[in-house]
């Protein structure tokens, strides 16, 4: 049978391939959009399989609410993204530095 | 082995094969799909799990809109990738580090014997999507609402974001539209009918024929 255990190692897997992503793409910043977008669902995951085998609804609830706050983070997102590509003609991470961070 | 521990280590490589090309391939647009083959295999996971409606919602709302939202953005801006490259061998090895460190705390923090925990009866019943409705409307009302809202603030927000004005275009203003009024634009001319004209001449007609003897 599959236990909690299964879908717990599965989403700390795709969680730890998320957070290589970030490193390893650091200047391409639609591809670090992706990796955020990984985190959250092997965070959903995990709520899933809480709800599903302690018989919990709050877990899944949580999951829709997640799925909604994360449509708008990326739509806004993006968009913040199309009006920087306009103003600066690139999306390179390391153009980007007028705030001198 | 059962099918459904079968189906799971199915789903389960296929989708930490396609986050791990998500991660490395060159091409946007190919990770963008990869990232779509991922969503799929995780709702598939979902629905192993009786979570059917939060595996529709995962395809409708990622596979459906979010991800096309995001193929669009890489298809629309014109995007060297060569440059944004640069690095990727050289932050390789501290990527990996780092994840195989967190994996290996993550695992040592679960004690992957100690969670082995069998699914207890569905506790949804037949129908996941009435469970999750009850708890939605009840309990979580409020936050439901308040999600409403943000969705609308967002829709707002992309909107007003990418909204630019060109001096060089014409477009309509609707609240002038709406303003316009009927006798702004229409003036009224009061002028005789024709059968009044011809009366007219008529009249004129006889009144010069009775001068002229």
């Amino acid at each position: 049978m599959i236990t909690l255990a299964h879908f717990l190692v599965l989403g700390a897997v795709l969680f730890c391939i998320a957070v290589a992503g970030i490193f390893i793409n650091r200047k391409n910043i639609i591809i670090l959009l992706m990796a955020i977008e990984l985190m959250l669902l092997s965070v959903n995951m995990n709520f899933v399989a809480f709800s599903r085998y302690l018989g919990d609804a709050g877990g899944q609830v949580f999951v829709f609410f997640i799925l909604t706050v994360a449509a708008a983070e990326s739509a806004i997102g993006l968009a913040i993204l199309v009006v920087l590509f306009r103003n600066r003609a690139t999306i390179n991470v390391g153009e980007i530095d007028e705030l001198k961070g | 082995m059962t099918i459904n521990l079968f189906l799971f280590y199915a789903f389960a490589s296929v989708l930490v094969i396609a986050a791990l090309g998500v991660i490395a391939v060159k091409n946007s647009v190919h990770a963008a799909l990869l990232l779509v083959l991922c969503f799929f295999t995780t709702s598939a996971l979902w629905l192993l799990m009786q979570a059917e409606f939060l595996a529709i919602a995962l395809v409708l709302v990622y596979v459906g809109a979010v991800m096309v939202l995001f193929l669009f953005v890489v298809m629309m801006l014109d995007i060297n990738t060569e440059p944004m490259r640069e690095g990727f061998i050289r932050y390789l090895p501290a990527g990996v580090l780092v994840a195989l460190v967190m994996l290996a705390e993550m695992l040592g923090l679960m004690g992957v014997k100690s969670m082995a925990v069998e699914a207890p009866a569905d506790p949804g019943g037949a129908s996941n999507t009435a469970w999750l409705g009850k708890a939605l409307f009840t309990n979580y009302l409020l936050p439901f609402e308040t999600a409403a809202v943000i969705l609308t603030v967002a829709v707002v927000a992309a909107i007003m974001l990418t909204l630019r004005r060109r001096t060089n275009t014409k477009y309509q203003n609707p609240s002038r539209q709406v303003e316009v009024q009927a006798r702004d634009r229409v003036r009224i001319v009061k002028m005789p009918s024709a059968s009044q004209i011809s009366a007219g001449q008529a009249a004129a007609a006889a009144a010069a024929k009775e001068a002229t003897p």
